[in-house]
């Protein structure tokens, strides 16, 4: 027996593992239940080493991750270096466009508000020469520039129109040495002539010494020149010396303090008050119009009514001119403006046309152009002439106004006649007084004071 | 390790060499070799063709040239298979255990140092593993699981290809007489 065993114990032990296995899988099947025993101890036995091999291939993985990373940082800071370098410029780019729509928006919120015609133009060259203080734009006669027009940006003067071709014209800039402007300045109303020195600052010129002049004042044109109408900033006092016989006064142009590179012809100027104070900083907020569906503000004129002087005016021409079935804003050009000589005497209330002639303050309508939304009654007696419409915020009926309204002198002609050629620098005289506290609305505004509404 | 030259068969087990191994191989190499199965098709899916503790199995059973150890081994093997699949315990248990005798029979009459007889068992024991397991498979569960010869056999290439180079490999680690 025993060497039977030994003889055939491969095959004895083959068949009772194989038999044992084939109890354990028939237990299996017929009881439809598994040995948990069996997997749970090959599960445990060969799990952790599953677990140190997933631990070493993941530090594996992660170290030549990381040195591949170190490996590629050089090279991404290299690259992230360029991209700093080309978002700097690009961020230097927007900044500078920025600044340009802020220009343009300033410059079109002048050129809405100013009394005067204008025509924007850009600066498209400087003239040739180191020391050129020569640009050029990019209107020309074509676009009705002519030589001796005055260039203005919403800071201050710039130059004049030395020459004028047809797309295109020459601008002499106010620091050239050969410029010269009347101008006057803003406290003492000390009169002097502008001049260029070739160098960023002007000189005032022609100043009695006996003259106060202060440093940080501004100096404003006074249209004396007959090129730059009254009230346009010319440059802020930087330096006064006392010389005889006159003063050396040197003001920086406030017109170049931004650069040039928008800037306002003025086709047709008109002239402005002196500001009482130095013009706010540009560009100039003005809020949206209100709502159309607003309550109208009570009109202004009534005894007992809130409302400024402004209001109050603008009430009484529009009153006369729904009076006589006229609509403001419509309207060809040559359309015949309301007859405002049937005003109401002042401090009436508004009911009936007015038996009370006055002069029309026809440069205030212009003639089929958009009509003012406030004149002022001309040649009103001194002291109790009623002051330019300002802009009252909360006031017009929903209508949006212009900020600034002017006073038209008495007999003045209309500034914008049809037919008139605009190509005329054509200087009209200033009034002759506006009340101070008409002028602070208007400034509070952000509109240039004494302006009357040209659109 | 000695090869035997141009002859392949034996002419009496004594020619035959018994490789000893130490403990600690017998125990990592089947243990390396069902972790590779259970683990590398996780990163490399094409790898999943490669039925490691078969040829572990075929190799220790070639090499012990001991039907018992052989079986043994298979029998261990295969029934760690099992635990780590979801087949009944057995199945690969009772095959390994099948390639382990029959391995180890095969390698008492051949000269299993020839890399051309390790190519010829690894192939043929492939086939076999899964030609019975798949009767075992449709005899004791009652699937129908289908043989694919072509693709058996294709595979059963390639694994003996692999199983060539890794009793090689396995070859350095048996202990020197």
């Amino acid at each position: 027996m025993e060497s039977f065993l030994n003889r055939y114990r491969a095959i004895t032990v083959l068949l009772l593992v194989i038999f044992a296995q084939l109890v354990l899988l028939a237990v299996q099947v017929k009881n439809d239940r598994d040995v948990p025993a069996i997997r749970v101890w090959t599960v445990t036995a060969v799990m952790p080493f599953a677990h140190l091999v997933e631990m070493v291939r993941g530090g594996t993985a992660g170290l030549i991750r990381n040195y591949i990373l170190l490996k590629d940082a050089g090279g991404e800071n290299r690259g992230l270096r360029a991209e700093v370098g080309r978002l700097k410029l690009e961020n230097t780019f927007l900044k500078n466009e920025l600044n340009t729509a802020d220009r343009a928006k300033a410059l079109q919120i002048f050129q809405a508000n100013t009394p005067s015609k204008t025509l924007a133009a850009n600066v498209i060259g400087v003239g040739a020469g180191s020391n050129s203080k020569v640009v050029f734009v990019n209107r020309g006669s074509v676009s009705g520039v002519e030589r001796g027009m005055a260039v203005v940006t919403p800071d201050g003067i710039v130059g004049k129109v030395i020459a004028a071709y047809p797309t295109s014209s020459q601008v002499l800039l106010i620091t050239d040495p050969e410029f010269a402007a009347g101008v006057i300045s803003q406290k003492a109303q000390v009169r002097g002539t502008l001049k260029g020195q070739g160098t960023p600052m002007c000189k005032v010129d022609y100043v009695p010494i006996e003259e106060k002049v202060e440093v940080g004042e501004m100096f404003y044109t006074s249209g004396d020149d007959r090129i730059f109408p009254r009230g346009f900033a010319a440059g802020v006092v930087r330096v006064v010396r006392k010389s005889s016989p006159f003063q050396e006064i040197y003001v920086e142009p406030t017109g170049l303090q931004h650069g040039v590179e928008d800037v306002l012809i003025l086709i047709e100027g008109v002239h402005q008050d002196i500001p009482e104070t130095p013009p706010a900083n540009q560009p100039v907020y003005i809020g949206p119009a209100p709502p159309a569906d607003a309550q109208p503000a009570p009109a202004a004129g009534t005894p007992g009514q809130p409302g400024t002087a402004a209001d109050r005016l603008r009430t009484e021409y529009q009153a006369v001119g729904e009076a006589q079935n006229h609509i403001f804003g419509e309207g060809p050009p040559g359309t015949k403006p309301p007859d405002f000589t049937k005003l109401p005497v002042p401090g009436a209330p508004v009911t009936a046309p007015p038996k009370a002639a006055a002069p029309p303050p026809a440069a205030a309508l212009g003639e089929g152009t958009q009509p003012p939304a406030a004149a002022h009654p001309a040649a009103p007696g001194e002291g109790t002439q009623p002051p330019a419409a300002a802009h009252p915020p909360a006031s017009g009926g929903g209508t949006p106004a212009p900020p600034v309204a002017h006073p038209a002198a008495p007999g003045e002609a209309p500034s914008r006649g049809p037919g008139k050629t605009p190509g005329t620098p054509s200087v009209k005289p200033a009034p002759k007084t506006v009340p101070d506290a008409v002028r602070r609305i208007n400034q509070a505004a952000g509109a240039p004071s004494g302006g009357r509404i040209e659109r | 390790m000695t090869y035997s030259g141009e002859r392949i068969l034996l002419s009496s087990q004594r020619e035959g060499q018994v490789s000893r191994f130490r403990a600690w191989v017998l125990l990592a190499v089947p243990l390396a070799a069902i972790l590779f199965q259970v683990y590398v098709p996780l990163f490399f899916q094409f790898l999943g063709f490669l039925e490691m503790p078969l040829l572990v199995v075929v190799y220790f059973a070639l090499m012990k040239r001991s039907q018992i150890s052989g079986l043994v081994v298979g029998a261990l093997v295969g029934l760690a298979q099992d635990s780590l699949s979801k087949n009944p315990l057995g199945m690969f248990g009772i095959v390994d255990t099948l390639v382990g005798y029959f391995a180890a029979s095969v390698g008492l009459r051949l000269d299993v140092e020839h890399v051309f007889i390790r190519l010829l068992l690894a192939f043929f024991f492939f086939v076999f593993h899964q030609f019975f397991y798949w009767v075992m498979v449709r005899a004791l569960l009652g699937q129908p699981l289908p043989f694919e010869v072509q693709r058996t056999l294709v595979l059963g290439l390639l694994n003996a290809v692999v199983g060539v180079s890794l009793f090689h490999f396995l070859d350095k680690l048996r202990e020197t007489a």
